[in-house]
C-alpha cells in the first residue's frame, strides 16, 4: 500500500513537472522542473528495485548533465530573462501533435490492458550481478558495448573540446 | 657470323635514328649528316657483305638457295601455335632488298648533305631518314608476316614525317596526311587480311606460310565465302594493303602529292624502296598466290595493267618534273605488280617473279637517278615547273648525261638495264596473257614517249632561255650519287638475275628473246622519237596535238579526276551522309539524354531545395508525422 | 522490497513515461530556445529509459538487459548532452543567439 502511496506521489510529481518543465517561460525554472523530473524517475528505479540505476540517474543526470544545463543557462542568458511569448501558430500545432500522439499511446496501452504479466517477486540485482553483466562477453553480457560507450565518451570530451574552445 | 651482321645491319639505323633525334640538335648540321651517312655506309658495307656470302658461299645448297633464319626472337606468346617473332629470314629477295635499299639510302644520304644545306631541321631529317631506312630493311628481313606489319606501318609513319618535313608549308601538310590515311585505309585491309590468313593457318612465319607441302599449302582451307576460298580473300586484302603502299589504282592517290616532300625523300621512298614494298610483299607470299589463289594473281595482273597505262597517260601531260616521276613511278610498279601477277612458280613460268624482281632493282636505281637529277635541276632553278627550264644541258653536264642514261633506261633501250628487265616482263606477259602483253606494250611506248619529253623540257627547248641567275651544276657530293646510279645503271642489266632471284630459289638461265625484244627497242624509239619531234625545239606542236585530243588531254592533265572521286566519295558520301547523321545523333540524341538528365536533376533540386529550410522544427514535424503516420498505419493493418 | 507482491500496475508506468515523452514533443516542437528544445529532448530519453526498465521488470525480471539499455542510453545521453552544449555555446558566441528559428545561417 505505501508503495502505492509513493508511485502516485511520483507519478503526479513527474507529469506535472514534465508539463511545467515544457510550458515555463523561464528557463532557469524549466531546467528546475527538468531536474526533479529526473529525480523523480530516479525514484521510480527505487520502487522497482535498481537502486544502482537509481543512483547512476541522480549521479549522471541529475548532478552531471542538469550541471551543465544550469552553466549553459547562464552563459547565454540573463537575469531574469524571460523567453518571448510563444505565438499561438506555434503552441497549437504542438499542443495538437502532442496529445494525438498521448491519443495514439494511450489507445495503445488501453488495448493491452491486463496482456502483459503483473509483478512477480525477483531477487534484486546486487553489485556482482551487474558487474558481471557489464564485463562479462557471455550471452547476455555487454562488455563490447561497454567499451563503444567509453571511446564515444572519450570522442565526444575530445569534440565538446575542441568545439567550444576559443581560438 | 650473320646473325650479328644481319642485326647490325638492321639496328645500326635504329641507334642512328635515336642517337640524332635526341643528340643531333647538339651537333652542327654538317657533322650530323656526317655522322648519319657514316653509319648508312657501314650498313651498305655490311649488306654487300651479306649479299656476297649469301649468294656465293652459304645460301646455296644443292643448287637451291635456302631460306636461312639469322635470327627469331620470340616477341609475343597469343596462343601455342600463334606466336609473334621478330628476326631476320634471308633468302635471295631479301638479300637482294637489303643491297638495293642500302644502296639507294645510302646515295640519298650522302646527296642530301649537299641538296638539304642550310635547311632548318637538317637533324631531323637524318633522324627520319635512319628512321626509315630501319624500318625498310626491318620490313625486307621479316621472318613473318606480322613483324613485316609492324614495320610497314613503320615506314608509313617515316614518310608520313618526311613528307611533311617542311611542316610550316600547308600543302605539304595535307599531302603527308593525305598520304598517311590513304595507306593506312589501305593498311586496314592488310591487317583482316594477316587475321584472316593467321586464323586459318595458325601461322604467322612466311616458311611455313609458303611451304608447299607444309600445313597451309597442303591441306588447302576448306572454308569459303561468297564464293570464293578464304584464302583467296586473305590473299585480295593482303594483296590490297600491298596496293595502297604501292599506289595502285585506285590508292595511287597519295604518291603525287607526296612530291611535296624534299626530293631525296622522293628519290628514296617514294620511287625506290618504300613504294616497291607492295611488290616485295607479293614476291614473299608468292608460293601462297600461285597455289592457294591463283585466281588472285589474275586479278593483281590485271590490276597492275591497268594502273599501268593509267598512269603513263597521265604522265604525259603533267607539268611539274616531280610529278611526272611520280606518275612515272606508279606505272612502273604496275609493270612489277603485273609481272608477278603473270608469272607462275618455277622455271621458266616463273619468269615473271624473276623480272619482276629484276625490274625492281634496275627501277630503283634509274627512278632515283632521276628523282635525284630532277633534285638537282630544281636546285638550279628552284622550281618545279617545265616551264620554268629548258636548256639546261649547258650550264647542268653531269646532271644532263646522268639523266639520259637514266630516260633511256627506262624508256627500254639497249644496252641499259631497263632494257633487260623490261624486256623480261613483256615476254613474261607475252606468253600468260596477250591482252595483257598489249597493254605493257603501249605503256612502254608511252613511258618513252613522257620521259623524253621530260627530258626535252629540261635540257633542250628553249635554248636561250634567262634565268634570274646562271644556273650551275650541282657540289660533288650531289654528283656523285648521281654518277654513281648511272654506272649502275649501265652495268646492272648484265647481272644474271635469274641465277639468283627466282620463284622457286632454282636457278634459272633467262635469254633474250629477240623478237619481242626488238619489238619493245622499236616501240621505245618510236616513243623518243615523237617526243624529240615534238619538244626538242620550242613550238607549238603540243598544243596543236593537245587541242586535237582535247577530252583526254584534258582528262589526263586532271588525273582522270581520281581525286575528286576520292573526295566526293568522302566529303559527299561518307561525311555527309554517313558520318554527319551520326554525329548529329549523337550531339542531339546522346548528349542530349544525358543533358536532360542533367538539366531536370539540376531544375528538380533547384526547386526543392526550399524544403531544406534551415529550420530544425521543420524537419522535426517532418519526422515526427511520418513516425505518426507508420505508428498509425501499424496500429490499422 | 523484493518478495513483496505489488499490485502497481505495468499500465500505470506506462502512462507516466508516455505523458513524459509527449510532453518532451510538446517541448521539442514549440519551444525556440535550443536550450529548452534540448532539455525536451532529455525528457524523451528518460521517458525511454523509464519504459526499458519497466518492461525488464515486469516482463523480464530475471535478466538486467532493460536495466543496461537504460545504462547506456543515460550514458550516451550524457555524452550527446555535453556535445550539443559545446556547440550551443559556440553558437552563442558568434551570433549571440540561440532562437532556433534566427539561427539559420548554415542552411543550403
Amino acid at each position: 500500500m505505501a508503495e502505492q502511496i509513493i508511485f502516485y506521489v511520483l507519478a503526479i510529481l513527474i507529469v506535472a513537472f514534465s508539463i511545467l518543465s515544457v510550458t515555463s517561460r523561464r528557463i532557469l525554472r524549466s531546467a528546475t522542473y527538468l531536474l526533479f523530473v529526473l529525480i523523480a524517475t530516479a525514484g521510480l528505479y527505487l520502487l522497482m528495485g535498481y537502486q544502482f540505476l537509481a543512483a547512476v540517474q541522480i549521479s549522471v543526470y541529475a548532478g552531471g548533465i542538469m550541471v551543465l544545463y544550469i552553466f549553459s543557462i547562464l552563459l547565454t542568458s540573463h537575469a531574469g530573462d524571460k523567453a518571448k511569448p510563444v505565438s499561438w501558430k506555434r503552441l497549437l500545432p504542438a499542443g495538437a501533435a502532442a496529445a494525438v500522439g498521448l491519443a495514439v499511446c494511450g489507445h495503445i496501452i488501453y488495448h493491452n490492458v491486463n496482456k502483459v504479466m503483473s509483478l512477480v517477486p525477483f531477487q534484486e540485482p546486487t553489485m556482482q550481478d551487474i558487474g558481471r553483466t557489464m564485463m562479462g562477453t557471455d550471452k547476455y553480457q555487454y562488455l563490447l558495448p561497454f567499451e563503444a560507450i567509453s571511446v564515444l565518451l572519450l570522442a565526444s570530451i575530445v569534440g565538446a573540446i575542441m568545439i567550444a574552445r576559443k581560438r | 657470323m650473320m646473325t650479328y651482321t644481319t642485326l647490325t645491319i638492321v639496328a645500326l639505323p635504329a641507334l642512328m635514328f635515336l642517337f640524332l633525334g635526341l643528340l643531333g640538335g647538339k651537333f652542327k648540321p654538317a657533322v650530323a649528316g656526317i655522322i648519319g651517312t657514316l653509319g648508312l655506309t657501314i650498313v651498305a658495307a655490311l649488306s654487300y657483305m651479306t649479299a656476297f656470302q649469301y649468294f656465293f658461299q652459304v645460301g646455296k645448297v644443292d643448287g637451291v638457295y635456302q631460306q636461312l633464319t639469322a635470327l627469331n626472337v620470340n616477341w609475343l606468346t597469343l596462343t601455342d601455335k600463334l606466336h609473334i617473332d621478330l628476326g631476320i629470314l634471308l633468302d635471295p629477295i631479301s638479300v637482294l632488298m637489303l643491297v638495293v635499299v642500302s644502296t639507294v639510302s645510302l646515295m640519298v644520304h650522302i646527296y642530301s648533305m649537299g641538296y638539304m644545306k642550310g635547311e632548318r631541321g637538317f637533324q631531323r631529317y637524318y633522324a627520319i631518314l635512319s628512321l626509315f631506312t630501319f624500318s625498310m630493311l626491318g620490313l625486307v628481313v621479316a621472318t613473318n608476316i606480322f613483324q613485316m606489319y609492324i614495320f610497314w606501318e613503320l615506314v608509313g609513319v617515316s614518310s608520313y614525317l618526311l613528307i611533311g618535313f617542311y611542316y610550316t608549308k600547308p600543302s605539304a601538310v595535307a599531302a603527308s596526311k593525305k598520304a598517311f590515311i590513304v595507306t593506312r585505309f589501305a593498311d586496314l585491309f592488310f591487317l583482316i587480311g594477316i587475321l584472316l590468313l593467321s586464323f586459318y593457318s595458325g601461322t604467322f612465319s612466311f616458311v611455313e606460310l609458303n611451304d608447299p607441302n607444309g600445313s597451309v599449302l597442303g591441306q588447302p582451307i576448306t572454308a569459303t565465302f561468297m564464293g570464293a576460298s578464304v584464302l583467296s580473300w586473305a590473299m585480295i586484302l593482303i594483296f590490297m594493303g600491298g596496293a595502297g603502299k604501292s599506289a595502285m589504282m585506285p590508292f595511287h592517290i597519295w604518291l603525287p602529292d607526296a612530291m611535296e616532300g624534299p626530293t631525296p625523300v622522293s628519290a628514296l621512298i617514294h620511287a625506290a624502296t618504300m613504294v616497291v614494298a607492295g611488290v616485295y610483299l607479293v614476291a614473299r607470299l608468292f608460293p601462297l598466290y600461285a597455289f592457294g589463289a591463283p585466281e588472285v594473281l589474275t586479278i593483281i595482273s590485271y590490276v597492275g595493267a591497268i594502273t599501268a597505262l593509267f598512269a603513263a597517260v597521265v604522265a604525259c601531260t603533267q607539268t611539274d618534273i616531280k610529278r611526272v616521276l611520280a606518275f612515272s613511278t606508279i606505272s612502273q610498279i604496275a609493270y612489277m605488280i603485273t609481272a608477278m601477277g603473270v608469272s607462275g612458280y618455277g622455271g621458266h613460268e616463273g619468269l615473271g617473279y624473276m623480272a619482276s624482281m629484276f625490274h625492281l632493282t634496275t627501277h630503283a636505281f634509274f627512278k632515283a637517278l632521276l628523282f635525284l637529277g630532277a633534285g638537282a635541276v630544281i636546285h638550279a632553278v628552284h622550281s618545279n615547273e617545265m616551264k620554268d627550264m629548258g636548256g639546261l644541258r649547258k650550264y647542268l653536264p653531269i646532271t644532263h648525261i646522268t639523266f639520259l642514261i637514266a630516260c633511256l633506261s627506262i624508256a627500254g633501250i639497249p644496252p641499259f638495264s631497263g632494257f633487260f628487265s623490261k624486256d623480261e616482263i613483256l615476254v613474261a606477259a607475252f606468253e600468260h596473257d596477250k591482252l595483257i602483253f598489249a597493254v605493257l606494250y603501249l605503256t612502254a611506248g608511252l613511258t618513252a614517249f613522257y620521259m623524253f619529253r621530260l627530258y626535252y623540257r629540261i635540257f633542250w627547248g628553249e635554248n636561250d632561255k634567262q634565268y634570274h641567275h646562271t644556273p650551275h651544276e650541282a657540289p660533288l657530293n650531289m654528283t656523285f650519287p648521281l654518277m654513281f646510279l648511272a654506272a649502275l645503271t649501265v652495268v646492272f642489266g648484265f647481272v644474271p638475275f635469274g641465277s639468283f632471284v627466282t620463284a622457286d630459289r632454282l636457278p634459272y638461265e633467262g635469254h633474250i628473246q629477240w623478237p619481242i625484244a626488238s619489238m619493245s627497242i622499236l616501240v621505245g624509239v618510236v616513243g623518243i622519237l615523237i617526243a624529240t619531234v615534238m619538244y626538242r625545239k620550242s613550238n607549238d606542236k603540243p598544243d596543236r596535238v593537245a587541242a586535237t585530243v582535247k577530252g583526254l588531254y584534258k582528262a589526263s592533265f586532271n588525273k582522270f579526276w581520281f581525286d575528286e572521286g576520292w573526295l566526293f566519295v568522302t566529303k559527299q558520301i561518307l561525311f555527309k551522309r554517313v558520318s554527319a547523321p551520326i554525329a548529329w545523333f549523337d550531339r542531339h540524341i546522346i548528349d542530349g539524354f544525358m543533358n536532360l538528365l542533367a538539366s531536370v536533376t539540376s531544375s528538380v533540386s533547384h526547386r526543392i531545395k526550399g524544403i531544406q529550410s534551415g529550420e530544425l522544427q521543420d524537419y522535426a514535424w517532418a519526422f515526427y508525422m511520418g513516425t505518426m503516420v507508420i505508428v498509425v498505419l501499424v496500429i490499422l493493418l | 522490497m523484493s518478495g513483496i507482491m505489488s499490485n502497481i500496475p505495468m499500465e500505470a508506468y506506462l502512462i507516466v513515461s508516455t505523458v513524459m515523452f509527449f510532453a518532451g514533443v510538446y517541448g521539442f516542437l514549440s519551444r525556440r530556445n535550443m536550450l529548452t528544445i534540448l532539455m525536451s529532448l532529455e525528457l524523451m530519453l528518460n521517458a525511454a529509459d523509464i519504459n526499458f526498465v519497466v518492461f525488464n521488470r515486469y516482463l523480464y525480471p530475471g535478466q538486467l538487459d532493460g536495466t543496461f539499455f537504460a545504462l547506456f542510453a543515460i550514458g550516451i545521453s550524457a555524452a550527446e548532452t555535453a556535445l550539443a552544449i559545446a556547440i550551443i555555446i559556440n553558437i552563442y558566441r558568434n551570433l549571440k543567439n540561440i532562437y532556433i528559428d534566427e539561427v539559420s545561417k548554415m542552411k543550403y
